[in-house]
């Protein structure tokens, strides 16, 4: 079996926390739409603080412009090479540049927000405290549709 | 991820989760999520491929069409791990008075280093640095020879990250060293864990840290699960 099956396998019966409704927002149309990127790869600069092991709960707002990040998400089980390779196979901001010089998208937002995964199974401060405060920022940057790519 | 999915729709963003574990997904009330069957690690799919990039980004950003949720599609192409070992030679044996993992990780400096003058960046750095590697992995070599953990790292155990930032060395030096398109996911971790002699002194150290009863969160994470 896969390393990734075995994955699989291991995180299909976890304990997941509950959700009785799913909200939903209405973006503008896509063209007109300001596009970010929200990963939980543990992104940043070699200038900011590294994420700590499981648990950290905290963020970093990534600048559009920031390129060749640290990928500080700290399990041992996912292919860490291909982010090696090409930075968009994870987090696709050259890919969200080209879709905004075609009019695809309306905007690039001008920063990012990367999480680190590995959080303890309630994810509570994720959802109650360091989660809503990344989305006010970047709803201040105008953003209104967000990508999120996991590892 | 879809925690925050939830946490940005609810701030007024919308959101769409490129998922990678389905089952994970279809129990959390996500408005719209694209599941993507590729290895862990490549969420949207190939490295150094923006048609197939695109192709991705294009079926999430469909799902913004829908008027009511939760939306959960499949994405149609599925991508494979390849788990033979990336074709990459070795370094020969320099110098018989070392350890073969540590004259293996000075023959490839040279590669590493070029890895990072070409991408400007290094995944290395967790614990130790590009300069730290061949006493990281003299370390592991005494863990690995029966010597007990606290003799050699004293109370704090953190081979996570010492692992981490040898296999990156490797991994950049390897990819450098390989050239062509990037090898299919896994690929590079195959070559690590099979082929070098790095590999197996950090099988052989984690091997004796579970001896050892060292904490099983520290040895579960030094390396994939299966290897």
């Amino acid at each position: 079996m896969s390393s990734d099956q075995v994955m699989r396998d291991m995180m299909a019966n976890l304990p997941v926390p509950e959700f009785e409704t799913t909200p939903w927002a209405s973006p503008p149309p896509l063209s007109e739409a300001t596009v970010a990127i929200v990963t939980s790869a543990g992104l940043h600069r070699a200038d900011q603080d590294r994420f700590e092991g499981r648990g950290d709960t905290s963020y970093r707002m990534l600048d559009r412009g920031d390129r060749e990040l640290i990928l500080g998400h700290w399990s041992s089980n996912f292919d860490r090479a291909a982010y090696v390779s090409d930075h968009n196979v994870v987090y696709p901001i050259d890919r969200l540049e080209e879709l905004a010089a075609d009019g695809t998208i309306g905007a690039v937002a001008p920063r990012h927000v990367a999480f680190a995964g590995n959080q303890p199974d309630t994810v509570s401060e994720v959802r109650l405290d360091t989660g809503p405060a990344a989305a006010a920022e970047l709803r201040a940057d105008g953003v209104d549709v967000a990508i999120l790519t996991p590892v | 991820m879809c925690v925050l999915a939830h946490v940005l729709e609810d701030a007024g963003i919308a959101t769409v989760v490129l998922a990678s574990m389905r089952p994970v997904a279809e129990r959390m009330n996500v408005p719209r999520v694209l599941y993507c069957e590729f290895p862990l690690g490549r969420p949207l799919g190939m490295p150094d491929n923006a048609r197939f990039q695109h192709g991705v980004l294009g079926a999430a950003f469909d799902l913004l069409n829908a008027p009511s949720g939760p939306v959960l599609e499949d994405y149609p192409e599925v991508v494979e791990a390849v788990e033979t070992p990336l074709a990459c030679a070795l370094p020969p044996r320099y110098d018989p008075d070392i350890a073969p993992s540590i004259d293996e990780a000075q023959g490839l400096r040279a590669a590493y280093n070029r890895a990072v003058a070409r991408r400007g960046a290094t995944e290395v750095g967790r614990a130790v640095d590009a300069d730290g590697v061949t006493g990281a992995l003299a370390d592991l070599e005494r863990v690995a020879a029966g010597e007990h953990w606290k003799e050699v790292y004293g109370p704090r155990l953190d081979t996570i990250a010492i692992a981490h930032d040898i296999r990156a060395y490797y991994q950049e030096a390897a990819l450098e060293l390989a050239g062509g398109p990037p090898p299919g996911a896994r690929q590079a971790e195959a070559w690590f864990y099979e082929e070098t002699e790095a590999g197996k002194t950090l099988a052989a150290a984690r091997d004796a840290l579970t001896e050892q009863e060292a904490p099983s969160g520290i040895t579960f994470y030094m390396q994939p699960v299966g290897r």
